[in-house]
């Protein structure tokens, strides 16, 4: 055994000299198309006009954090082009952007695009033509799938991580809960389900009552009704924010109190529980991963300043309440840091091996502890998050930062 | 005739009639435009025969739009339905079931001229604006329909579908892409030469016929039930096979690439190409594939604004569209001649 474990540790001793000693050679200038000595050409594609138009702060803050690190001498030297196009959130027009992009601009990856079914256009183009597809901006599971396709990569937690870090909480703080839950019948609702189930393990017994509601349905009230019904005392609400909003009035007017989990995606204070009502809405339960720029217990912290100095110089326009401001920034950051990692070894191979060993990097704008990390299996960049409880007019996080990470 | 029809009889004469020979292009003019289809594609990159094949895709979409409402007088905002349901026969034979692509477009024609016939029969009570409504109607629908979920097992749901995209056959020395382009181009000549002899045979007589006067044509014993609902199914079908053909370019249908957008986008295309000319129908495609695309690169944040000022010197300076260009150009070469 010993024996076993010492030519282990020799022959990646030996490797490491090996790389150690060729490295000289490796750190020689290389290329592919879309870089070169001055300049690293990066494409995206952001619903600029059209129904998710309101998302297009993301691509705006990225274009402004780029001209940031130009204006700062680049990164190693060279300038970052930042080519980004409108597809209205049209999946053919994604397509015909992506081919724009790579056929005609010749970008060295396509970075930040908008959409789950957009990307999805492209996804299969993508990895055909080896170019990176880094750090899409969606939040389906299906981006982290290195083994089909080795050239795409999400960013942000998917609903299954947040549903995996719900159901890790609950079977902590509530071990004997029955769960009830309302889920929306589409991909966003399917994937949360799916994550929910995969964190409850052999507990998933506890779910006394899955309901599912169609966005085509007015009011959701019917199904309110029958969740309490089923004597659940804990109500998981996977719904978009029209539907989380008459889920926590219903429950409210029906009298029925159970530990009321809502999902990221209909977090807003302004967009759900406002309308919902304040009152009624104290005590909800949520989980986050980002700062909130709105929020003054960060005015203090050395990432929310460079953050805003960052507003004031470069992205003056820009509204510091928009989540997708702080979204921006971050995976801008994150982008920004893999090209750092390339030296000068800029092919479209490295920058997918460097994207894919990102090692505890933090952007200044997620919450303290919540940190980056990839692997060649692992192509889901962020993965924790951490709970928060509305509270008064805020949200006030609390607990330790979780990771989704399955272990039971 | 009570005030509400008289309004709708006026609706009808918004479509101007067009003399049949004035729907196609010379003899001339067509074949140095075919040459120049045939031969521009070996000299450029993948991706702008990739912008070629669309335009030709959307040009046939159009051109179904023209044989409606140039044609018969009946105005579609339900284009993107039929589009839709010829993507996903495509995309669904191809993956599901692992029938050859080129085989799938003659189906999507057969579906969809089902489907346009079928809807076409309760339209018969409606018309003008009345119409327009109910076929607006169609295209809401359709991509919430597309998300059901008994059918999710075939759609693939709001995640659409992956398409394979065709190699050339017979280990042809030519991409994917230019092949793709080939064939759509052997597909728009065809349906291109089918509509312009349907317009010119008895049927297309009766067509227009029935835009002109629906009164005047039924009592000379055109059958108008029939042949409205038949414009409705040539229409649907034609649209049928562009949208096959656009989700084997594509390479993926969803419920969200066929939205309301893509119906205004198609009837926007027939406008500014010239209602009942034919071959303006390429001439709108290009318009709706090309101007966002010119709008954004004036202005991002400012995009919509742009195009729509762009579409509004259109309407205002040439109000028939592409034809008044093309009527102008033969004008002015006559008088060249002369001098």
């Amino acid at each position: 055994m010993t024996a076993v474990r010492f030519q282990v540790v020799a022959v990646s001793a030996a490797l490491a000299l090996c790389t150690a000693m060729t490295s000289p050679v490796l750190a020689q200038k290389k290329y592919d198309s879309g870089a070169s000595d001055t300049e690293i050409k990066i494409g995206n594609i952001m619903p600029y006009s059209g129904p998710a138009s309101a998302y297009a702060a993301i691509g705006r803050t990225e274009e402004a954090y780029f001209n940031k690190i130009n204006a700062e001498g680049g990164i190693n030297g060279r300038k970052i082009k930042f080519i980004s196009y409108d597809d209205g959130y049209s999946p053919p027009k994604t397509v015909e952007q992506a081919r724009k992009l790579v056929e005609s601009d010749g970008v060295l990856l396509i970075f930040g695009s908008l959409g789950t079914s957009t990307n999805g256009a492209i996804r299969k183009y993508m990895n055909e033509k080896k170019v990176p597809q880094l750090f899409v901006a969606s939040g389906a599971s299906k981006w982290n799938d290195p083994k089909q396709y080795p050239w795409t990569m999400g960013w942000q937690p998917s609903y299954a991580s947040e549903a995996r870090i719900y159901a890790k909480y609950i079977m902590k703080e509530k071990p004997d809960a029955k769960i009830g839950l309302l889920y929306q019948n589409d991909d966003f609702g399917k994937d949360y389900l799916k994550g929910l189930k995969e964190g409850l393990g052999p507990k998933a017994s506890m779910i006394v009552l899955e309901d599912s509601y169609d966005t085509s349905e007015p009011a959701i009230d019917e199904h309110v009704m029958k969740l309490k019904a089923s004597g659940a005392d804990v109500f998981i609400s996977i719904t978009t924010p029209k539907f989380a909003a008459q889920a926590i009035k219903k429950a409210a007017e029906i009298n029925w109190h159970p530990m009321h989990i809502i999902s990221n995606v209909s977090a807003s204070v302004g967009g759900v529980l406002e309308p919902a009502g304040l009152e009624v809405s104290q005590g909800i339960l949520s989980a986050t991963y980002a700062k909130d720029g709105s929020d003054p217990q960060w005015n203090a912290d050395d990432g929310m300043k460079k953050f805003y100095n960052f507003l004031a110089q470069y992205a003056p326009k820009a509204n510091k309440l928009d989540a997708g401001v702080v979204f921006g920034y971050a995976a801008a950051q994150t982008m920004v840091k893999v090209l750092q990692m390339c030296g000068d070894d800029l092919t479209r191979e490295n920058v997918m091996r460097q994207a894919a060993s990102i090692r505890d990097f933090a952007p200044d704008t997620l919450l303290p502890g919540i940190k980056i990390n990839t692997a060649p299996d692992n192509f889901a960049p962020i993965e924790q998050l951490q709970m928060m409880r509305f509270k008064g007019k805020k949200w006030e996080l609390f607990g330790d930062v979780i990771s989704s990470e399955v272990n039971h | 005739m009570s005030a509400a029809e008289e309004v709708v009889a006026e609706g009808h004469q918004a479509v101007e009639a067009v003399p049949k020979r004035a729907m196609t292009l010379g003899t001339g003019t067509s074949l140095v435009v075919l040459a120049a289809l045939l031969i521009v594609p070996v000299f450029v990159k993948n991706f702008i025969i990739f912008q070629m094949t669309m335009l030709l895709i959307y040009g046939l979409a159009v051109l179904a739009l023209n044989i409606l409402t140039g044609g018969s007088g009946q105005f579609s905002l339900g284009q993107s339905a039929f589009y839709a349901v010829g993507a996903y026969t495509s995309a669904v034979l191809m993956e599901h079931a692992n029938i050859n692509y080129a085989l799938t477009i003659p189906i999507s024609a057969v579906v969809c001229f089902g489907f346009g016939y079928l809807f076409g029969k309760p339209a018969l009570r409606l018309s003008g604006v009345y119409l327009a409504l109910a076929t607006f109607a169609l295209a809401t629908a359709m991509p919430q329909l597309l998300k059901l979920n008994f059918l999710e097992h075939w759609t693939g749901g709001v995640q659409g579908l992956v398409v394979t995209k065709p190699d050339a056959p017979f280990g042809l020395p030519m991409s994917q892409d230019m092949w793709l382009y080939y064939f759509t181009l052997l597909v728009t000549i065809a349906i291109y030469i089918f509509s312009v002899n349907l317009l010119r045979s008895r049927s297309g007589r009766a067509f227009m016929a029935i835009r002109d006067n629906e009164i005047a044509a039924s009592s000379m014993g055109v059958n108008v039930a029939l042949y409205k609902t038949l414009a409705f199914g040539v229409s649907a079908a034609i649209t049928g096979i562009a949208g096959s053909l656009g989700a084997i370019a594509v390479q993926f249908v969803a419920p969200d690439s066929y939205t309301i957008t893509l119906a205004i986008s198609l009837f926007l295309g027939m406008v500014v190409g010239g209602v009942g000319w034919l071959p303006g129908s390429f001439v709108g495609a290009a318009f709706i594939i090309f101007v966002p695309n010119m709008a954004e690169s004036i202005s991002k944040g400012l995009s919509g604004a742009v195009f729509g000022v762009l579409l509004f010197l259109v309407i205002y300076l040439v109000p028939h569209g592409a034809r008044q260009i093309a009527i102008l150009g033969h004008q002015l070469a006559g008088k060249l001649r002369k001098n």
